[in-house]
Protein backbone atom coordinates (compact mmCIF):
# COMPACT_ATOMS: atom_id res chain seq x y z
CA UNK A 1 0.00 0.00 0.00
CA UNK A 2 1.65 3.31 -1.13
CA UNK A 3 1.44 6.17 1.27
CA UNK A 4 -0.90 8.46 -1.07
CA UNK A 5 -3.52 5.03 -0.53
CA UNK A 6 -2.81 5.05 3.79
CA UNK A 7 -3.31 8.81 4.16
CA UNK A 8 -6.41 9.71 1.73
CA UNK A 9 -7.87 5.90 1.11
CA UNK A 10 -10.21 5.58 -1.25
CA UNK A 11 -10.94 9.31 -1.28
CA UNK A 12 -7.34 9.91 -3.44
CA UNK A 13 -8.44 7.81 -6.63
CA UNK A 14 -11.68 8.70 -6.24
CA UNK A 15 -10.77 12.10 -7.02
CA UNK A 16 -8.51 11.19 -9.96
CA UNK A 17 -11.21 9.22 -11.18
CA UNK A 18 -13.83 12.13 -11.34
CA UNK A 19 -11.61 14.47 -12.76
CA UNK A 20 -10.75 11.62 -16.02
CA UNK A 21 -14.68 11.40 -15.98
CA UNK A 22 -14.81 15.15 -16.05
CA UNK A 23 -12.81 15.27 -19.06
CA UNK A 24 -14.87 12.59 -20.79
CA UNK A 25 -18.21 14.14 -20.49
CA UNK A 26 -16.62 17.68 -21.41
CA UNK A 27 -15.27 15.56 -24.64
CA UNK A 28 -18.93 14.59 -25.07
CA UNK A 29 -20.38 17.93 -24.91
CA UNK A 30 -17.51 19.41 -27.32
CA UNK A 31 -18.16 17.27 -29.53
CA UNK A 32 -22.02 17.61 -29.31
CA UNK A 33 -22.32 18.75 -32.96
CA UNK A 34 -19.91 15.99 -34.81
CA UNK A 35 -21.50 13.90 -37.23
CA UNK A 36 -20.94 10.35 -36.25
CA UNK A 37 -19.25 11.30 -32.46
CA UNK A 38 -20.00 8.21 -30.12
CA UNK A 39 -20.42 9.50 -26.40
CA UNK A 40 -18.36 7.50 -24.21
CA UNK A 41 -18.64 7.24 -19.94
CA UNK A 42 -16.67 4.99 -17.22
CA UNK A 43 -19.46 3.41 -15.21
CA UNK A 44 -18.04 4.57 -11.81
CA UNK A 45 -18.30 1.58 -9.26
CA UNK A 46 -16.51 -0.29 -11.77
CA UNK A 47 -13.46 2.01 -12.25
CA UNK A 48 -13.17 2.95 -8.71
CA UNK A 49 -13.35 -1.21 -7.81
CA UNK A 50 -10.77 -1.62 -10.26
CA UNK A 51 -8.60 1.55 -8.87
CA UNK A 52 -8.38 0.28 -5.43
CA UNK A 53 -7.85 -3.26 -6.12
CA UNK A 54 -4.72 -4.20 -3.92
CA UNK A 55 -2.89 -5.58 -6.68
CA UNK A 56 -1.94 -3.75 -9.72
CA UNK A 57 -4.60 -1.18 -9.58
CA UNK A 58 -4.01 2.00 -11.65
CA UNK A 59 -6.59 4.87 -12.50
CA UNK A 60 -5.67 3.97 -16.27
CA UNK A 61 -6.23 0.27 -16.33
CA UNK A 62 -9.20 1.18 -14.33
CA UNK A 63 -10.65 3.71 -17.02
CA UNK A 64 -9.61 0.93 -20.11
CA UNK A 65 -11.68 -1.34 -17.82
CA UNK A 66 -15.21 0.63 -17.10
CA UNK A 67 -15.14 2.51 -20.43
CA UNK A 68 -18.43 2.14 -22.58
CA UNK A 69 -20.46 3.42 -25.54
CA UNK A 70 -23.56 5.81 -24.53
CA UNK A 71 -26.68 4.21 -25.23
CA UNK A 72 -28.51 7.27 -26.84
CA UNK A 73 -32.54 7.52 -26.07
CA UNK A 74 -33.47 8.53 -29.32
CA UNK A 75 -30.81 8.09 -31.93
CA UNK A 76 -29.83 10.84 -34.78
CA UNK A 77 -30.15 10.89 -37.89
CA UNK A 78 -26.28 11.85 -38.22
CA UNK A 79 -25.03 8.94 -36.25
CA UNK A 80 -24.14 11.55 -33.30
CA UNK A 81 -24.86 9.89 -29.86
CA UNK A 82 -24.11 12.98 -27.40
CA UNK A 83 -27.66 13.78 -26.20
CA UNK A 84 -27.23 17.38 -24.15
CA UNK A 85 -29.99 16.33 -21.39
CA UNK A 86 -28.01 13.25 -20.29
CA UNK A 87 -24.45 14.91 -20.58
CA UNK A 88 -25.58 18.25 -18.86
CA UNK A 89 -27.32 15.97 -15.85
CA UNK A 90 -24.50 13.67 -15.67
CA UNK A 91 -21.55 16.82 -15.86
CA UNK A 92 -23.32 18.47 -13.09
CA UNK A 93 -23.59 15.37 -10.95
CA UNK A 94 -19.97 14.75 -11.22
CA UNK A 95 -18.57 18.01 -10.22
CA UNK A 96 -20.47 17.60 -7.37
CA UNK A 97 -19.62 14.70 -6.39
CA UNK A 98 -15.67 15.89 -6.93
CA UNK A 99 -16.53 18.19 -4.48
CA UNK A 100 -17.63 15.59 -2.22
CA UNK A 101 -14.32 13.98 -2.66
CA UNK A 102 -12.83 17.05 -2.35
CA UNK A 103 -14.21 17.99 1.32
CA UNK A 104 -13.53 13.86 2.60
CA UNK A 105 -9.77 15.09 1.34
CA UNK A 106 -10.11 18.35 2.80
CA UNK A 107 -11.30 16.32 6.29
CA UNK A 108 -8.07 14.07 6.64
CA UNK A 109 -5.93 16.57 5.64
CA UNK A 110 -7.00 18.23 8.92
CA UNK A 111 -6.63 15.13 11.17
CA UNK A 112 -3.35 14.60 9.72
CA UNK A 113 -2.19 18.18 10.09
CA UNK A 114 -3.63 18.34 13.99
CA UNK A 115 -2.23 14.57 14.25
CA UNK A 116 1.45 16.14 13.49
CA UNK A 117 1.07 19.22 15.44
CA UNK A 118 -0.03 17.00 18.63
CA UNK A 119 -2.91 19.60 19.48
CA UNK B 1 -0.58 14.49 -30.05
CA UNK B 2 2.46 15.11 -27.68
CA UNK B 3 0.95 15.70 -24.44
CA UNK B 4 -2.80 15.04 -23.28
CA UNK B 5 -5.82 16.88 -23.69
CA UNK B 6 -6.59 19.23 -20.76
CA UNK B 7 -10.33 20.19 -19.78
CA UNK B 8 -9.62 23.75 -20.85
CA UNK B 9 -8.57 22.75 -24.38
CA UNK B 10 -10.88 20.55 -25.28
CA UNK B 11 -14.00 23.18 -24.34
CA UNK B 12 -11.63 26.05 -26.13
CA UNK B 13 -11.07 24.35 -29.38
CA UNK B 14 -15.19 23.74 -29.06
CA UNK B 15 -15.92 26.94 -29.16
CA UNK B 16 -13.29 28.26 -31.53
CA UNK B 17 -15.49 25.58 -33.82
CA UNK B 18 -18.59 27.07 -32.58
CA UNK B 19 -17.68 30.07 -33.76
CA UNK B 20 -16.41 29.82 -37.01
CA UNK B 21 -20.03 28.42 -37.35
CA UNK B 22 -21.80 31.18 -36.16
CA UNK B 23 -19.75 33.12 -37.89
CA UNK B 24 -20.28 31.53 -41.21
CA UNK B 25 -24.11 32.00 -40.02
CA UNK B 26 -23.47 35.12 -40.08
CA UNK B 27 -21.95 35.39 -43.50
CA UNK B 28 -24.86 33.49 -45.04
CA UNK B 29 -27.69 35.71 -42.80
CA UNK B 30 -25.65 39.13 -44.21
CA UNK B 31 -25.61 37.69 -47.97
CA UNK B 32 -29.38 36.23 -48.07
CA UNK B 33 -31.37 38.97 -50.04
CA UNK B 34 -28.11 39.35 -52.19
CA UNK B 35 -28.66 39.31 -56.13
CA UNK B 36 -26.31 38.21 -58.93
CA UNK B 37 -26.49 38.85 -62.60
CA UNK B 38 -25.90 35.04 -63.57
CA UNK B 39 -26.45 31.73 -61.51
CA UNK B 40 -22.50 31.15 -60.89
CA UNK B 41 -22.09 34.56 -59.56
CA UNK B 42 -25.42 33.66 -57.03
CA UNK B 43 -24.15 33.23 -53.21
CA UNK B 44 -23.96 30.45 -51.74
CA UNK B 45 -24.42 29.30 -47.96
CA UNK B 46 -21.54 28.14 -46.32
CA UNK B 47 -21.00 25.71 -44.02
CA UNK B 48 -18.41 24.67 -41.40
CA UNK B 49 -17.59 20.51 -41.51
CA UNK B 50 -16.87 19.66 -38.02
CA UNK B 51 -14.75 16.47 -37.02
CA UNK B 52 -13.65 14.88 -34.01
CA UNK B 53 -9.65 14.85 -32.55
CA UNK B 54 -9.17 12.06 -30.38
CA UNK B 55 -6.71 11.88 -27.83
CA UNK B 56 -6.52 8.87 -25.76
CA UNK B 57 -10.13 6.75 -25.48
CA UNK B 58 -13.05 8.82 -24.84
CA UNK B 59 -10.68 11.96 -24.13
CA UNK B 60 -11.45 14.59 -27.72
CA UNK B 61 -12.25 17.75 -28.46
CA UNK B 62 -13.35 18.80 -32.08
CA UNK B 63 -12.27 21.10 -35.06
CA UNK B 64 -13.11 22.68 -38.17
CA UNK B 65 -11.72 20.46 -40.86
CA UNK B 66 -12.93 22.27 -43.45
CA UNK B 67 -15.53 25.19 -44.63
CA UNK B 68 -17.68 23.77 -47.88
CA UNK B 69 -20.33 25.56 -50.31
CA UNK B 70 -23.44 23.93 -50.11
CA UNK B 71 -25.20 23.45 -52.72
CA UNK B 72 -28.85 25.04 -52.09
CA UNK B 73 -29.39 26.22 -55.80
CA UNK B 74 -29.61 29.89 -56.39
CA UNK B 75 -33.35 31.37 -57.24
CA UNK B 76 -34.44 32.56 -60.46
CA UNK B 77 -36.40 35.75 -60.23
CA UNK B 78 -37.69 37.41 -63.14
CA UNK B 79 -37.46 41.03 -63.38
CA UNK B 80 -36.23 42.94 -66.26
CA UNK B 81 -36.08 46.50 -64.57
CA UNK B 82 -33.83 45.20 -62.27
CA UNK B 83 -29.71 46.86 -62.77
CA UNK B 84 -28.47 43.31 -62.88
CA UNK B 85 -30.91 41.74 -65.13
CA UNK B 86 -29.53 39.53 -67.50
CA UNK B 87 -30.80 39.81 -71.08
CA UNK B 88 -33.80 37.75 -70.35
CA UNK B 89 -34.44 39.90 -67.50
CA UNK B 90 -33.85 37.38 -65.17
CA UNK B 91 -32.15 38.01 -61.69
CA UNK B 92 -30.18 35.49 -59.52
CA UNK B 93 -30.49 35.35 -55.28
CA UNK B 94 -28.12 33.69 -53.31
CA UNK B 95 -28.93 30.19 -52.44
CA UNK B 96 -29.54 30.39 -48.62
CA UNK B 97 -32.23 29.28 -46.37
CA UNK B 98 -32.94 31.47 -43.92
CA UNK B 99 -35.22 29.92 -41.58
CA UNK B 100 -31.87 27.37 -41.07
CA UNK B 101 -29.46 29.14 -41.23
CA UNK B 102 -31.59 31.09 -37.98
CA UNK B 103 -31.73 27.58 -35.96
CA UNK B 104 -28.08 27.27 -36.54
CA UNK B 105 -27.39 30.02 -35.06
CA UNK B 106 -29.51 29.56 -32.27
CA UNK B 107 -27.91 26.01 -31.68
CA UNK B 108 -23.92 27.25 -32.24
CA UNK B 109 -24.90 29.58 -29.75
CA UNK B 110 -26.06 27.55 -27.06
CA UNK B 111 -23.52 25.25 -27.87
CA UNK B 112 -20.55 27.31 -27.21
CA UNK B 113 -22.82 28.66 -23.91
CA UNK B 114 -22.77 24.53 -23.01
CA UNK B 115 -18.97 24.75 -23.20
CA UNK B 116 -18.54 28.05 -21.38
CA UNK B 117 -20.30 26.42 -19.22
CA UNK B 118 -18.04 23.06 -18.49
CA UNK B 119 -14.98 25.47 -18.62
CA UNK B 120 -16.45 27.47 -15.60
CA UNK B 121 -16.67 24.11 -13.53
CA UNK B 122 -13.91 23.06 -14.53
CA UNK B 123 -12.10 26.03 -13.52
CA UNK B 124 -13.80 26.15 -9.69
CA UNK B 125 -13.36 22.77 -8.96
CA UNK B 126 -9.74 23.33 -9.80
CA UNK B 127 -9.19 26.22 -7.67
CA UNK B 128 -10.68 24.51 -5.48
CA UNK B 129 -8.41 21.67 -5.16
CA UNK B 130 -5.35 24.23 -5.33
CA UNK B 131 -6.86 25.49 -1.94
CA UNK B 132 -7.05 21.90 -0.45
CA UNK B 133 -5.60 21.78 3.26
CA UNK B 134 -5.18 25.74 3.11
Amino acid sequence: MSLEDSLFGVHGKALQLRSQRLELIASNIANASTPGYKARDIDFDTALAQATKSQGGTVAGALKESMGYRVPLQPSSDGNTVEMSTEQTLFAENAVKYRTTLSFLEGRLNTITRALRGE
Amino acid sequence: MDKPLSIFEISGRAMSAQLVRLNATASNLANAGAVSGSEAGAYRAIRPVFRTVADTPGIATVQVERVVTSDTPATKRHDPNHPLADKNGDVWEAGVDTSAELVDMVEASRQYQNNVQVMQTAKSLMLETIRLGK
